[in-house]
């Protein structure tokens, strides 16, 4: 095992971890140096170990308590999204036309929520909503319905997750169409032969073909609905009382609003940690799933 | 298990107002018998995969009417029309173990399980499958798959026909002849109809009883293989089925005698009346023509090169303008640039543009 040692390499790999280096592990190490510490402003600082990470983990402090609240928020809101997007987005692509004009005409109507910033979406569904000019809100509470996202928690997560639900459908609705529009014509042709039902041929065919496409699609709105900010926060402010109030929501409230440096460190350390294990997870399903192992063949 | 006709059946991808010349399938009238061995052979391109997808029913036709016993299934769907078809790339269902995708047909049509059992058992045993039975399909190589779908194909046993579109593509030569021969067998065993799309001669040739050859989206000939070989109805089919093709040269031809650069060459029957103006040609199968030394009676050819199959060889000459091939008899030492051909008269016929002439004993 001759290897050629060539230390020229260094010099081309410098740039990237340069800009790495002042990209991600500078501004991260800042937020893992702020997390052993607290500060009472003035630029001062006081060590304290790990002491803020047992606190967010501990529910009877202030800050576990309010953390793992919204934890667990956020994980309802992901489960709740991902049952309704996944199931409506393949029922959408599954009704899409496969070819002629109106394929562009679906492809634009469906794209067109994705292209709003997030901000936007936020602020259409908070005035849509508003039981007194908005469509929405008005028209609910003339016809009967006590609808009011700023004072009811019911009314305001039903809010939150139509908005996700308006805005995010599309992204899975696209991505299983892709999967369909894979499926060579030959299968349906042979499942006519069988004489396979609509619902045969769904589960036999186009359920399992769309397999992939599906978890990059749960993978993307887990992530993103995990770390959602925007919209309930322009929506609903994550209120009423804390019943919005998302993991971000409350890191930002404690970072910017209390300016407590220390724990928001902490918090957004654990934070991306979860992400990071979701993420890592679900990308090991994700490649064992496309793994074809190979056929044991015998005999015959 | 039917009789099929087909009545003036015709078909256009671009709908029945396009111009006659350009369907993909022009009227076609003709008869498969209950329990035939049929094969449809013919070029890529020439109609035949067309006129497999409306007898299933994937494809409707643009004219024209399917018959199932004298009952007229045109309108019906695929899957109210009583068929089986096998398709050129394997179809099978990833997350079914073999067992389930052979079943899948019977069970979508309600038949009671034990009878779904017994038939997929005898069907897997045919087809060499019953060690998979248990398997999920999608991990099986290519040809274990295009078994499958070749018994999801067979394990019917009330279709009215089996449909193979070029069903062996996929597989290795070797298995192929194998699979080739397995068909043949099933064919006999479960008394289907079967037709068998491929462009190739020797694979239809093997497979079927009688071999439909199509060209250019018609119906030229329909007949057992021996028929295709001494008597083709059609230039295409003479050059099409056989290796190598049969010989056509432009001829003048008038009575018993073809003459071909003033040379005469003689003929089995009487060509008193041919066509005015239709375009004269005699074909001849190279195995009916021998070199032979240069002589004066004998029509004169130049030599291009000798093909060696081992058994045979073929010489590769010129007779003019036109390409021609002729036997080299056994132990004939061939000369090095002209030669004489004899020929056969029984199996010279005449053809007048492209089609036979039948002569006059």
């Amino acid at each position: 095992m001759d290897k050629t040692i060539n230390q020229k390499a260094w010099f081309l790999v410098l740039p990237v971890f340069a800009v790495v280096a002042f990209s991600a592990i500078l501004p991260l190490m800042t937020v893992v140096n702020y997390s052993m510490q607290d500060t009472f402003g003035n630029n001062q600082f006081f060590w304290n170990g790990v002491g803020w990470f047992k606190e967010l983990l501990d529910p009877s402090t202030d800050l576990g308590s309010r953390f793992l609240a919204s934890l667990g928020r956020n994980l309802l809101f992901s489960a709740i999204i991902l049952a309704i997007e996944v199931p409506l987005g393949i029922v959408v692509a599954l009704s899409m036309p496969r070819e002629g004009w109106t394929v562009a005409v679906c492809l634009v109507i469906l794209a067109l929520p994705l292209l709003i910033p997030w901000n936007v979406v936020g602020t259409i569904w908070q005035i849509f909503g508003r039981p007194d000019i908005g469509l929405l809100g008005y028209t609910l509470n003339s016809l009967g319905f006590d609808y009011n996202y700023v004072s009811n928690e019911f009314d305001a997560w039903a809010t939150v997750i139509v908005m996700d639900v308006w805005h995010w459908t599309s992204l899975v609705a696209l991505l299983c169409y892709a999967g369909l529009k894979s499926i060579p014509d030959a299968y349906y042709q042979a499942a006519q032969i069988d004489g396979a039902s609509r619902w045969a041929v769904f589960k036999a065919i186009q359920l399992p073909k769309m397999n992939r496409v599906l978890l990059i699609a749960v993978l993307l709105r887990f992530m993103d609905s995990f770390m959602i900010y925007t919209e309930p926060f322009v929506v609903t402010g994550g209120g009423p009382g804390n019943s919005t109030t998302f993991v971000s929501i409350e890191l930002v409230k404690i970072a910017l609003g209390q300016f407590d440096l220390g724990k928001a460190a902490a918090l957004s350390l654990v934070y991306n940690l979860i992400i990071l294990i979701v993420c890592w997870v679900f990308y090991t399903v994700m490649t064992n799933a496309g793994v074809e192992r190979p056929a044991k063949q015998g005999g015959a | 298990m039917a009789r099929i006709d087909l009545v003036d059946l015709a078909h256009s991808y671009s709908g029945n107002d396009a111009p006659a010349e350009s369907f993909a399938l022009k009227p076609v009238t003709m008869t498969w018998r209950q329990g035939g061995a049929y094969a449809l052979l013919g070029p890529s391109g020439c109609g035949k995969t067309t006129l497999l997808n409306l007898i299933s029913g994937i494809v409707t036709p643009s004219r024209g009417k399917i018959l199932f016993d004298g009952t007229d299934i045109t309108p019906l769907s695929t899957q109210k029309r009583n068929i089986a078809q096998v398709f050129q790339f394997p179809v099978i269902y990833d997350t079914m173990t073999v067992g389930q995708n052979l079943a899948f047909p019977l069970q979508n049509r309600g038949v009671p399980k034990a009878e779904v059992e017994a038939r997929v058992r005898q069907i897997a045993d045919l087809l060499d499958l019953t060690f998979y039975l248990d398997r999920k399909a999608t991990r099986l190589t290519a040809d274990a798959k295009q078994k499958i779908s070749l018994g999801r194909g067979l394990v019917r046993s009330d279709v009215a026909a089996v449909l193979f579109d070029e069903p062996l593509t996929v597989i290795d030569p070797e298995l192929k002849w194998q699979l080739r021969s397995k068909l043949k067998a099933l064919h006999r065993e479960l008394d289907l109809t079967m037709i068998y799309v491929t462009h190739d001669q020797t694979e239809a040739l093997t497979f079927a009883d009688t071999v439909v050859v199509m060209h250019d989206g018609r119906v030229v000939q329909s007949g057992t293989p021996a028929e295709l070989f001494d008597k083709p109805a059609h230039t295409f089919v003479g050059y099409f089925i056989g290796s190598p093709g049969m010989n056509i040269v432009p001829a003048v031809v008038s009575g018993r005698e073809a003459r071909i650069d003033g040379h005469i060459i003689g003929l089995h029957r009487n060509y008193g009346v041919l066509p005015a103006g239709a375009k004269i040609e005699i074909g001849v199968r190279p195995e009916f023509v021998n070199v032979a030394a240069p002589a004066s009676g004998l029509l004169s050819a130049t030599i291009e090169r000798i093909d060696d199959l081992g058994r045979v060889r073929f010489a590769r000459i010129r007779v003019g303008d036109a390409k021609f091939a002729a036997r080299v008899p056994p132990g004939f030492s061939v000369p090095d640039n002209m030669v004489g051909l004899v020929f056969d008269p029984a199996h010279v016929h005449v053809y007048a543009d492209s089609r036979l002439v039948e002569g006059v004993a």
